[in-house]
């Protein structure tokens, strides 16, 4: 079997868009877990708190999401534009 | 240097074996040890309720050992099944089913690992509630056992499931990004259940008035924790099932390989975080009980978040496999 130079750079885009997001997805699967548990242990130390807690346990999420995101876009650009 | 069919498919199922049960001996072994440690803290507390303490570590470890045993059956089928030989891609088949049931262990027998060593420890604290003790154990390792049984299923689907209409390109590459997506995603999903029920064998023994609204709380966790490894079972069965047009384009199999490879790591981080939310969760619902509604609802407002990683993996994997 022959393989071309067009194809294999497709391949290798193809399965370097599966890594980036596979391995991207862990870091903040888990530190966003790791922000809501915590926040869980403070409301549950300070239940009048809880408005306050939330809304940070939410920011501090959305930043730990951002690697994510930047993972999902290196995905999108390997699949569509590279 | 050719290899013939047979050779191949011996040769796949032999390495499939291997990585089977080396695999799946990590988390069993991990869990294990870890309820025996906990219960030892919990002998040295009470040793006059060793008696106690010893039948829970064993009824614990023997759960957790459950996924330790899937991956030997599996491994065994493999050495001496002798599957049929029928294509080149039954040698794919075999080797992803070895890989899948290995990877699929690891994460249950290490969260089966958890309720057993805190129940231990919980029976030194409060002796009188142990019956009440046990059964939560039981029900949330059992929760944790499902990744490793959704691992099993697929191993056996692609070891008994007749593949010879499919053409070896790129169908090989989607069998084995099928192991790899179950395989993987369900350590997140193992792990992350085992975190919850241990934190509730925790509160009840700290709080034992609390048990309904713990093991509730509990239950709803796991259920998220495992959403993870659903969406690899859906994807495995997408890359299973569906008939890929016949391609020897090494990019038409890359596609398919990557959407397993996307999906599987993908899921091992939401489902561990999941679980890390829920065991927060769950332990202070034992010990603020007034404040079960607001712990619940922010439990799962922050689940949702930290599962929307997963999502983005699962959105590639589709990608990658019905889009280019």
């Amino acid at each position: 079997m022959a393989i071309e130079g067009v194809d294999l750079i497709r391949a290798a885009a193809f399965i370097g868009a599966g890594l980036a997001m596979g391995f991207g997805a862990i870091g903040p699967g888990v530190g966003e877990g790791f922000a809501a548990g915590k926040a869980c242990e403070a409301i549950g130390r300070k239940p009048e708190e809880a408005g306050l807690l939330t809304r940070t346990m939410l920011v501090g999420q959305a930043v730990s999401e951002s690697t994510g995101i930047y993972s999902l876009v290196v995905a999108l650009l390997l699949l569509f534009v590279v | 240097m050719t290899l013939d069919v047979p050779v191949m498919i011996k040769l796949a199922s032999y390495a499939g074996a291997g990585l089977c049960i080396g695999l799946g001996a990590i988390g069993a072994a991990l869990g294990e040890g870890f309820t025996a440690g906990m219960a030892n803290q919990g002998l040295s507390q009470k040793p006059e309720q060793s008696g106690d303490i010893l039948k829970n570590m064993l009824v614990g470890q023997a759960i957790a050992e459950s996924a330790g045993i899937f991956a030997l059956v599996i491994a065994i089928l493999l050495l001496f099944l002798g599957a049929p030989v029928t294509t080149m891609l039954k040698a794919s088949a075999l080797f992803s089913a070895g890989l899948c049931m290995g990877l699929g262990a690891i994460g249950s027998g290490i969260g089966s690992g958890y309720p057993g060593g805190h129940c231990c420890l919980g029976l030194a604290r409060q002796p009188a509630i142990s019956s009440r003790l046990t059964t939560n154990m039981l029900i949330g390792s059992a929760v944790c056992q499902t990744p490793a049984i959704f691992s099993m299923v697929v191993a056996l689907m692609l070891m008994f499931m007749d593949f010879s209409q499919m053409p070896l390109w790129p169908t090989w590459a989607a069998f084995l990004g099928a192991g790899l997506s179950t395989g993987l995603a369900a350590i997140g999903s193992g792990a992350g259940g085992g975190l919850a029920a241990g934190a509730s064998c925790e509160g009840i023994s700290r709080n034992p008035d609390t048990v309904g609204q713990v093991t509730t709380t509990m239950l709803v966790g796991q259920a998220v924790s495992q959403t993870p490894s659903i969406f690899g079972l859906l994807v495995s069965f997408i890359l299973m099932f569906k008939t890929f047009p016949e391609s020897t384009a090494l990019a038409a199999s890359m596609a398919l390989l990557g959407a397993g490879i996307s999906m599987g790591f993908g899921g091992i981080g939401p489902g561990i975080g999941n679980g890390m939310t829920a065991e927060g969760a769950v332990r202070w619902i034992s010990r603020n009980i007034e404040a079960t509604g607001a712990l619940t609802r922010t439990m799962l407002v922050g689940q949702a978040v930290s599962q929307s990683t997963a999502i983005y993996a699962m959105v590639v994997s589709l990608v990658l496999i019905f889009v280019v």
